[in-house]
């Protein structure tokens, strides 16, 4: 398969052919894996680097899972395409810098990338859309599986499974969920939320994990450690407060319909606005306007059938995917003036807010009750 | 209360850090606190500290020459990387990586999946230890007779192993 395909299709989780969830965008699970008394990828010399590639890569490759995947050399990207698999979560933002040595593997619906000689060998993933994580996690296992007949693991009886970082030893995974929190971000206590989750040892982090912004109210929640639990033990803990985590956001949700409901109107009004007129508008301001219509389509302001579409569009206002779009490259203005064109075009058949339809409007008492 | 570090000197600073929730306590003499450099906390991480990091290569040249023997990785690489050279790092520095490990997991054993090529040995091996125990049990209150089915059992699983 050709990156062209890869780039133009949309992958499982966007196209929430997997069914959706209003809060949980998506679920991944990724596990890290090395080759036993082999270099490290970032302590290997490039020879070593390409032979440890060329031991690895014919395995993914002939997996039964991995058929007519996409299966590439990283030197034989270009710098846009990679970074449209890191928009897209297929590829970390420090794998998309390496080149020869380096490959990535991603199966046709793109709910499995490999990633090889990242910071490990192996760093293979899942992601589904909705919540899932055990069916999330099987996914790769499977594919963990058929790889540990064919390739010499490090794994130690009493650590697990060998990581270059001492912070993902033992199962080496992390699972983790894409969560959309506008409610929990307009009343304001999205921060005390972070933060007791992280007391409990879970990492609460923005977009594009690690250090990166946390914008248009979308968070990622996953587990910190590896070791002393297994593997269905840490999902269970992340399920428990991804439950809660759902909870707070549909109080927080109900709370501001009660007390703030023209605020919250005024809000789902202009997002529909801004974005159906904009002639231009930055990535920033799209994200957050997107997942304000995207508040508007849960609390039933906008058609169910838009939801696909306000998902789709997350990525491709994404920069990256923009210039795939124009095949070339744009600069940060022209890249504003496209991406508004896109969105106004995308949204033209878009209904207007509907304000009746927003809950508690006809029957009072339906928010409350929900509590 | 002799010092954590030098573990001659009689400890006079007691240094107690919250990493992650977890708290962790470090007692030190004056001379290897001053070393240290915990008169000033802002620049002292107490893992590294556990690890042997925070130590200059005067201090201790013997652990920061150290190298593994099947990829060449030292303790200052660690240092300066955060990540380990290969898999058998972790048995080369071991003795640094155990406090690290306990001080970022919620355990220091591993519980969940073993690849399927080692489960059977695992297995077999846990076996064979239980079967000894019993069998030590077994000659300790004179049991003959079940020490003799013990020991049939833990020859069979010897002549599995060596297939």
């Amino acid at each position: 398969m050709k990156i062209g395909w890869i780039l133009k299709s949309r992958g499982e989780w966007m196209s929430s052919e997997g069914g959706h969830h209003p809060i949980v965008i998506s679920s991944r699970v990724r596990l890290a894996r090395n080759l036993a008394k082999m270099p490290f990828p970032g302590w290997a010399k490039k020879t070593e680097r390409v032979r440890i590639l060329d031991e690895i890569k014919p395995e993914v490759e002939n997996l039964a899972q991995m058929r007519s995947s996409f299966s590439e050399q990283l030197n034989e990207l270009s710098a846009m395409e990679k970074q449209v698999l890191v928009e897209r979560h297929l590829i970390s933002r420090e794998h998309a810098a390496k080149g020869m040595g380096s490959a990535v593997a991603i199966n046709p619906n793109q709910t499995i990338s490999i990633m090889m000689n990242e910071e490990d060998h192996l760093r293979m993933q899942a992601m589904t859309s909705g919540l899932d994580l055990q069916k999330t996690f099987r996914l790769i296992d499977e594919v963990d599986t058929a790889l540990e007949a064919h390739l010499d693991f490090a794994f130690d009886p009493e650590l697990g499974y060998l990581t270059a970082c001492p912070t993902n030893v033992g199962t080496g995974m992390r699972a983790s969920a894409m969560v959309h929190l506008p409610g929990l971000v307009l009343s304001e206590q999205i921060n005390q939320v972070i933060n007791s989750i992280n007391k409990i040892g879970l990492a609460v982090r923005g977009l594009y994990g690690e250090g990166t912004e946390a914008m248009g109210n979308l968070f990622q929640v996953s587990n910190q450690t590896t070791l002393g639990e297994n593997e269905t033990q840490i999902i269970e803990r992340l399920n428990k407060v991804i439950e809660t985590l759902i909870q707070r956001e549909n109080q927080a949700r109900e709370n501001l319909l009660e007390t703030k409901r023209t605020m919250l109107m005024d809000q789902i009004g202009r997002a529909y606005g801004i974005l159906t007129h904009a002639f231009s508008i930055s990535s920033k301001e799209a994200l957050n306007l997107l997942s304000v219509m995207r508040l508007g389509i849960d609390l039933e302001f906008f058609p169910e059938e838009g939801r696909v579409l306000t998902t789709a569009l997350l990525m491709e206002t994404q920069p990256a995917h923009l210039q795939q779009i124009s095949q070339q490259k744009l600069a940060a203005e022209e890249r504003d003036h496209l991406r508004a064109d896109i969105v106004r075009e995308k949204l033209k058949n878009f209904p207007k807010p509907n304000k009746k339809k927003l809950p508690g409007s006809q029957a009072e008492g339906s928010a409350s009750e929900a509590q | 209360m002799i010092c954590d570090v030098c573990k001659t000197n009689t400890a006079t600073v007691y240094l107690t850090q919250i990493v992650d929730g977890n708290m962790k306590k470090v007692n030190l003499c004056e001379s290897c606190s001053k070393d240290k450099g915990v008169s000033d906390p802002t620049g002292f991480a107490l893992a590294d500290l556990l690890l042997g990091l925070g130590e200059t290569q005067q201090v201790e040249p013997a652990v920061a020459t150290e190298h593994c023997p099947v990829c060449g990785f030292t303790q200052a690489d660690f240092k300066k990387t955060g990540r380990l050279g290969c898999s058998e790092c972790y048995g080369t520095f071991s003795d640094g990586l155990a406090s690290l490990i306990k001080a970022m997991h919620k355990g220091t054993r591993h519980t969940g999946k073993v690849p399927a090529r080692l489960f059977r040995g695992i297995v077999r091996s846990d076996r064979l230890n239980e079967l000894k125990r019993h069998l030590e049990e077994a000659v300790s209150k004179e049991d003959y007779e079940s020490a003799a089915t013990i020991r049939d059992e833990i020859r069979q699983l010897e002549l599995e192993e060596d297939h």
